[in-house]
């Protein structure tokens, strides 16, 4: 930057600090003006957009802490009072509690899961030639593009047959089955990337394959644990296809479920503030996580498409 | 491997297998149990007459197959899953390239400065754009549901606002609107995730490229299509594929089923393949006949995605 302008900030991600000084000098002068229509019709749209995301979110917690007559009467309208009732009301009477720690206890033990036996596929994929390696890796690829609902019917007895129906650990086998693919995918890629000479090392002074894993290859590869963690965590804790097959019990249910199951209901029983409670909720704790880790969520969730 | 020319390479030997196979066990196992498994059997229940209800079934040859070509809801599920994965797609990456391209591109030059620049507050907007990816899309869909409800919903609530009286559509009880108000919901959701990817892609192309194209008398409209679209069309196909498999399978089960009444109506508007296998095998107790729909939508998929590799198939742009 030149001392004599005033300091025009350039944007941190544009990720720009050459100074190209003899350009500016021979641009024409209606590109530049051109550049400014651009930047007004541009910034128009931008915000447009921004407004077009927000609102609808900020509509739905506005509406939470209304009552019913106000919600109907006036939806755009700013709640009288607080209605802070709505919120517990949800959380007890309407068992968002209950979904809520359902859960945490699904999504808990299958991300565990899926973040151990997905990354000791991939490394055993990644770092080992053994007849049939290959045919292993594409055999958890595929599962990526196919749809999923084709596998549900069946499933869906195998599950039943197993006794697993409608139980948590049941649901957690069967996302952790189902978070493989990319799991598998997006780690054994990572494992490709790390040296092979500190593990070899560790293993010349005697440490047996599955230490040397546990204890070298696996702090190594943190980073990609976390991406793909982040992926598999909003992945899971968003499901909503393999529960509405797998979990139809009212008391099993999981978030979403227990959400959609509400606003079916509510249409008879006509408890709407305590739905847009419920709603809000769920909503809250995620787009909170997302605003405090934001860079790690924007990474392990577009991990998978840059590789 | 690279691995293989070191000396480490001989001792790794030692015990190899017996680690293999305990490591891959478990994983494999639940994988093809739970996965590949009743892949396989759909695929074979297809051709047989299974209920679902009952552990007997007898083979029948092609008869669902023959039935699925005579069933009209069956072709008009197909209709919309098509639309679903060729529109909404196409849609969706069209509205992120122009916004990712205002976000990064769009910017007021600033003399001494680089010759294109992106807009103030750029960050900002993407951290507002994320917003829906992280949100689950049953949640979303309920949240639309209501901002349809053509007496108290947001929508026409806020056209009456604003004097449009005049314009109060029924969304999704109207057969011809719903199947656009669900698909809307789709690309409201996804946008952001792409406008993410794709300026992290524009972020990487060299600004000499850009400056070359200005000097020589381009527009920013041309030097998007000559330089911006070519060098980030590896990124765009990939997103296409992502999303159009998407948009058959799990996104689209979900809106529809959450948002439509019916659940796939008004009329048979809006039902879409992959809720049409659902309901024919937990609804109506037809679970043969749902897996012949299952692989319908399994050969929908797999062409979709050729179709869009291939034809998108341009040489690799070095830079």
């Amino acid at each position: 930057m030149k001392t004599t302008e005033p300091p025009a900030p350039v944007p941190a991600e544009s990720g720009i600090t050459v100074t190209k000084a003899d350009v500016p000098a021979g641009a024409p002068p209606e590109e530049k003006k051109a550049g400014g229509v651009l930047n007004v019709f541009s910034h128009g749209i931008l915000v447009i957009w921004a407004i077009m995301v927000a609102l609808p979110l900020l509509w739905a917690v506005m509406t939470s802490f209304k009552d019913d007559a106000s919600i109907f009467g006036s939806p755009w309208s700013l709640p009288d009072t607080l209605h802070f009732e709505n919120w517990a009301r949800a959380w007890t009477q309407a068992h968002m509690g209950d979904y809520f720690l359902n859960t945490v206890l699904v999504v808990g033990g299958s991300l565990i899961g899926t973040l151990v036996l997905g990354s000791m596929a991939a490394y055993v994929l990644a770092r080992f030639e053994f007849p049939g390696n290959r045919f292993i890796y594409y055999l958890f690829i595929g599962g990526m593009s196919f749809p999923i609902m084709l596998a549900l019917v069946p499933l869906f007895y195998v599950v039943n047959n197993m006794g697993l129906l409608n139980t948590i650990h049941g649901l957690i086998l069967v996302y952790i089955a189902y978070s493989l693919p990319f799991t598998v995918f997006f780690l054994t890629a990572f494992f490709r990337t790390l040296p092979s000479s500190v593990a070899e090392a560790a293993f010349v002074d005697g440490a047996s394959h599955s230490r040397t894993f546990f204890q070298i290859m696996l702090p190594m590869a943190k980073p990609g644990l976390v991406s793909v963690g982040i992926f598999n965590f909003l992945g899971q804790w968003n499901q909503y296809m393999l529960p509405t097959v797998l979990n139809t019990d009212e008391d099993k249910h999981v978030l979403t479920q227990g959400l959609v199951q509400l606003a079916v209901s509510q249409g008879y029983k006509g408890d709407w503030s305590g739905l847009f409670a419920g709603l809000v909720m769920a909503m809250l704790p995620v787009l909170a996580a997302y605003i405090v880790f934001q860079r790690q969520v924007v990474q392990g969730l577009t991990a998978g498409a840059l590789k | 491997m690279a691995a293989r020319a070191q000396i480490g390479v001989a001792v790794m030997q030692h015990g190899k297998y017996r680690f293999i196979v305990g490591f891959l066990a478990v994983p494999l196992g639940l994988y093809a149990l739970f996965v590949v498994w009743p892949f396989v059997q759909s695929i074979y229940y297809s051709f047989t007459d299974w209920t679902g209800l009952s552990p007997d079934f007898e083979m029948v040859g092609f008869a669902n197959y023959a039935r699925m070509l005579d069933d009209d809801i069956f072709w008009k599920s197909l209709q919309h899953s098509l639309l679903f994965a060729l529109l909404v797609p196409v849609v969706t990456i069209g509205l992120a390239l122009f916004l990712s391209f205002m976000i990064n591109v769009g910017g007021r030059r600033r003399r001494g400065g680089p010759v294109i620049s992106g807009v103030r507050g750029s960050a900002f907007y993407k951290i507002v754009y994320f917003f829906p990816q992280v949100l689950s899309i049953a949640i979303i869909a309920l949240l639309f549901a209501f901002a349809y409800n053509p007496d108290s919903g947001a929508i026409n609530s806020f056209l009456r606002a604003v004097g449009l009286d005049g314009i109060q559509p029924l969304w999704l009880g109207d057969p011809d609107l719903a199947l656009w108000a669900v698909m809307a919901v789709i690309v409201w959701s996804t946008v952001g995730f792409f406008v993410v990817l794709f300026s992290a892609g524009m972020a990487s192309i060299p600004l000499d490229l850009y400056e070359a194209a200005l000097l020589d008398g381009a527009n920013r409209i041309t030097t998007f299509f000559r330089i911006t679209l070519p060098l980030l069309w590896d990124t765009v196909q990939s997103g296409w594929v992502y999303m159009g498999i998407l948009a058959l399978g799990a996104e689209s089960f979900a809106v529809v089923h959450i948002m439509t009444t019916g659940p796939g109506g008004p009329d048979y508007s809006t039902t879409v393949m992959v809720l049409y296998v659902y309901q024919k095998a937990f609804r109506d107790g037809q679970a043969a006949y749902a897996t012949t729909i299952g692989v319908a939508l399994l050969l929908v998929t797999l062409a979709f995605a050729a179709a869009v590799m291939k034809l998108g198939r341009r040489e690799r742009l070095e830079y």
